[in-house]
This record gives structure tokens, sequence and C-alpha cells, in this order.
């Protein structure tokens, strides 16, 4: 079983979010980075998946130098070796065009990332990717079991989840409870630091979207507290105006 | 430019965050021009469709194939590529869900578009297509511009409010075939609540957390929320307790809610949990901790036991309602 686990670099789910250069990029001074917390999930499952039943996981990611970090620690989780396009991942599309360009060629037998990047919240990746090699996506994939060359997914759909099967190769947008988070060990951590990083350089592209500029949402005012239901009452029917 | 509206129903029925993007296309078509068109797949109910005239839809296209009543992603994608063809569109509208996320990413390939999710406002037209989009999970907000012909605009809920004022118009059946390969991935079965209000359809939300104790203290909030016609959510100790199934799970890695009303009845406030409420209108918080964090975020608050809150506001709010 070959695996290509997609990963994003992401501020820290508790981050305070700022911006500088006249809003136009992210503030990262005192920012923490994480790999995304639903392709975390991704990479959980994979690491199972693998105990099962043999084979390599290639964990990649589209960024800058500065992700490295992130993906060493997808190597010390379990990865086998880590592919890092060298790029500022622009969009969507972008990101998808990179992934596809660099699993054409190579046989993955599926293709695991979180359901959505927890930085721009698209959820779009999987599905561009999958458009793009011709195979089928699914997500938001809570479950996922293997029965030789086919899938059986749980697919959370609103109000409960929707069972599927699917033939080798495939890809799928994972999140909770997919697996539980791994958390890296010590002999994880040594022998990350050998296993193989290759950078490569990205593909050129025409560019779809682009984004701008940057803004805050408006300071919420203060919080009423009453003494009593009837009190709530009266304010969610006369100065809400939903009751 | 002519505008195409993508439709979901649930159990038969327009969902009315579809209804929304149909709306938000009417409102795009006023400022940039172009005939709005519609499409829904799969069975409806013959009473819905005119809810659709009066959101602002100028042409129904319905194409009843019952394969398509369940998500099948590639399928969907496949039918709505040829309707947008046909149709001359070069801007497909459809709401963000876990469905028109995953059609919407496979379609920007099929159609070459620029795709913008989680768009949160109309255009901006006066230097290129400019769409502010909700990002950070609600914790920010980008402008982006799209720059190619095609679009592609998946609408966060809550963002347009639904029009009624427009006129009825007759839905046009289509006969279109789908490949067998698009049934590729196959749907075998599925699970879910009946009669229940969807989480993230829903205009109010009744949330418990770990607060409450355990799974048996739930009759309560389910009260509350029936009393409101609301739905049912809970923070993340409690589904991944398993008190509540995850499909109620509210927050960063779960759903996000934009209600116009939320309650918080015994959950703290977490960062995470706060991630996914932030675009609510109005929230209620319930807590017997004056300290709890949750209480910032919100606009009332009550200090004080659920267990004695709880049912005298269901009760307050029967009495209301009567």
């Amino acid at each position: 079983m070959n695996i290509l686990v997609c990963i994003t670099h992401v501020p820290d789910t508790t981050s305070k979010i700022k911006f500088t250069a006249g809003n136009t990029q992210l503030d990262k001074t005192g920012v923490q980075f994480i790999i995304g917390p639903y392709d975390d999930y991704a990479l959980a499952r994979a690491v199972e998946l693998k105990e099962e039943t043999g084979g390599s996981i290639t964990v990649l990611n589209v960024g800058e130098a500065e992700t490295e970090p992130t993906l060493r620690k997808a190597l010390a989780i379990g990865a086998d070796e880590a592919i890092r396009v060298n790029a500022f991942p622009k969009d969507a599309y972008f990101v998808a065009e990179q992934i596809a360009h660099q699993a054409k060629e190579k046989d993955y037998d599926m293709i695991l990332m979180g359901r959505e990047s927890i930085d721009f919240n698209g959820g779009m990746v999987h599905g561009m990717v999958g458009e793009l090699l011709g195979i089928p996506s699914v997500s938001p994939v809570m479950k996922l079991e293997l029965e030789g060359k086919t899938a059986r997914l749980d697919r959370e759909i609103e109000g409960g989840k929707e069972f599927i099967e699917v033939a080798l190769p495939f890809i799928a947008g994972c999140q909770e409870p997919i697996a539980e988070w791994k958390i890296p060990n010590m002999r994880g951590i040594m022998s990350a630091r050998t296993k193989p990083l290759n950078v490569v350089d990205a593909v050129s592209m025409e560019q779809r979207t682009e984004t701008r500029i940057y803004e805050l949402p408006a300071p919420k005012g203060e919080v009423k507290i009453v003494e009593n239901v009837d009190q709530l009452v009266e304010l969610l029917k006369n100065d809400a105006k939903i009751l | 430019m002519s505008i195409l509206v993508y439709i979901e129903q649930d159990q038969g029925k327009i969902k009315n965050s579809s209804l929304e993007a149909v709306s938000y296309a009417s409102a795009l078509s006023e400022r940039s021009g172009g005939k709005v068109s519609v499409l829904g797949l799969g069975t409806i109910a013959e009473e819905d469709w005119e809810l659709l005239g009066q959101a602002g839809a100028e042409a129904i296209y319905h194409v009843a194939d019952e394969r398509l009543n369940s998500g099948v992603i590639q399928a969907h994608a496949h039918m709505i590529a040829l309707v947008y063809q046909q149709v001359n569109a070069s801007t497909l509208v459809l709401a963000k869900s876990a469905l028109g996320d995953a059609v919407a990413a496979r379609l920007a390939v099929k159609l070459n578009a620029g795709l913008v999710s989680n768009v949160v406002g109309l255009p901006e037209l006066s230097d290129g297509f400019v769409v502010k989009r909700s990002i950070f999970t609600g914790k920010a907000f980008v402008d982006t511009a799209i720059t190619t012909e095609n679009r592609i605009l998946a609408i966060k809920k809550n963002t347009q409010p639904i029009k009624t004022d427009g006129t009825a118009v007759t839905v046009e059946k289509l006969t279109l075939e789908l490949p067998e390969s698009v049934f590729a991935a196959k749907i075998t079965g599925k699970e879910k609540a009946s009669g229940e209000v969807l989480l993230p359809e829903a205009d109010i939300v009744v949330s418990g957390g770990r607060g409450l104790n355990g799974p048996e203290n739930w009759g309560m909030i389910e009260d509350l929320a029936d009393s409101l016609h609301a739905a049912r959510g809970c923070s993340k100790p409690v589904s991944d307790l398993g008190w509540r199934p995850h499909h109620e799970h509210v927050g960063q890695t779960g759903v996000k809610v934009a209600p116009s009303l939320y309650i918080a009845i015994a959950i703290s406030g977490a960062i995470q949990h706060l991630a996914g409420v932030n675009a609510s209108r109005h929230i209620v918080v319930i807590n017997k901790d004056p300290e709890a964090p949750f209480f910032k975020a919100a606009d009332y608050g009550i200090v004080g036991d659920a267990f004695e809150i709880v049912p005298k506001l269901t009760e307050a709010i029967k009495a209301l309602k009567q």
C-alpha cells in the first residue's frame, strides 16, 4: 500500500490572527505553526494502514522552506519520505495542480489529506486533485477500512453518514474520528532526521484567484448578563428580535 | 453573462441555504446583469419549486434521475457541467455545504473556473470581480479577486436573506445521460436521523457541553431545541465521549454554524469551540461559572445552574408561542 498524505502548515488553533504589510499578509510574529488538524487525522490513519498492510507513506506539502519542520514532524509520526514543492501556496487550484503533478506518475494507492485547511477553510484541494487525476474523491471521510483493493468509507452528511465503497486508487478528505492523532516518540523524532525530504520545483500555471486585503471582524459588544429567564426572553424578543 | 445556481435537496425538500444561494444570484444579476438559471437534481417536492421563482430564479431545470438523490459527488459535478455549458453560464453559485464543496472543487477543474468558497458578501465590480470570504475559521476575512472568465462562488450560510417577491417560473425537465464512470464511488447505504432540523441549515441552534454530566441529561436540551424548532449541537468533548453523535459536534474540527441564534448550555467556550460559532448573529450563554470564557463572546448570558434554567426557558418559550 503506497499512500500519499498531503499536509498543510497552518497556525495553531489557539493563535490570535492578525495581519501586517497594509493587511496584505498574515503577521507570523509569535504564531506557532502545526500540521493542519484534519491532515493530522489523515496521516494517523495512513500510519495505521501501513502497520496493517505494509507499504510506504509519502508526505507532501506545498510551501516555502519554513514548512520543513512541519514535514519533519510528519516523518517523526510515521511517514517514510517527504516532498516539499517549493512555492508559496497561492490558492487551492495552485496547490491541487502541484499535488496532481507529483502524484500522476507515482501510482499511489490512495491520496489522503484533511477535509480542509484551517487557514483558508476552502475544502477544495482533494476534489480538484481527484478531477485532475481522473479518480474518485470523497469528503469528509470519518472512517476508512480496506478490503483488498476496495475501500469502505463513511462520509459524514448533514444529520448522519453515508456508506461508500470505492476501488483503489481514490482520494479522500479526512476528519475525526477516522483515527486518533499520533504523538511522535523519541525514536520517531530521531529517525525523522535522516529520512529523505526532497525539495522539488513547482510547475508554473495561470493564477485563478488572488487574495488582496485581509480584515478582522468588528469587535464584539459587551455581554448583557441577566438574572433570570424572563429577562432573557424579553431581550431575545425585543433586543435581538428573534422570538 | 448568465448565472447558474445549483440547489440541494434534503429528503426531497429544497434546502434553505440553496434558497439563499438563489437569492444571492438574483442580487448578483442586479449588479452585473445575466439571467439566473437554477438546476435541481434528484427527487424534489412539487410544492417547493415555486420557492425558487420567489427567490429570483428566471429559469429552472430539473434532472429527476433518482440516482442523484444521494450525494454522488462525481455524478452531480458531471451533470452541473453539462447544464452550465448548455445555458452558456459564466458564473456558478451554490451554497457551501459538505456536498457543495466536494462538487464545486471538481467543477473548478472541469470548467476552468476560479473558485472562491465561504463567500460572505456580494462582489465588488469596480476593480475586477472581488468577493469577501471568511477565513481562519471565522477569525478573519479576505477580499479575493477571481481573474478567470468562469467563476464559482460557494456562499456561506446567512450571507443573503431569502428573497420571496420573485415571480413563478415553469420547470423544464431535462434528460441527460450519465456515464457509468461517475458512479465509481458507490453509495451502499445511509444512516440519518429523520425529522431533525439539520445543524448547518438551522436558524437556531441549542448546544450542550460537558457540564451537563452525561448523555442521560440531554432530554432538556432536546425539549428546548424542539420548542424553538432548533437544531441540536454539542461541544467536542461531548462528541469524543460518545454522549452525542459526531455530526452534532460544533467547533473548529466539527460543524461550523452561522445561525441567527446560538444557545450554549454548560459549555465553557474553548477557542476551538468559539471558532465554530463566531458567525452566529446572537449568542446566549448559560453557565454556572461566571468566569467561563464563553461569556466574553456572548451577547446575552445567565450565570446559573443549567438544570434549573433550561426547563424554565423551555416553558417560557412555549408560553410565548401559544
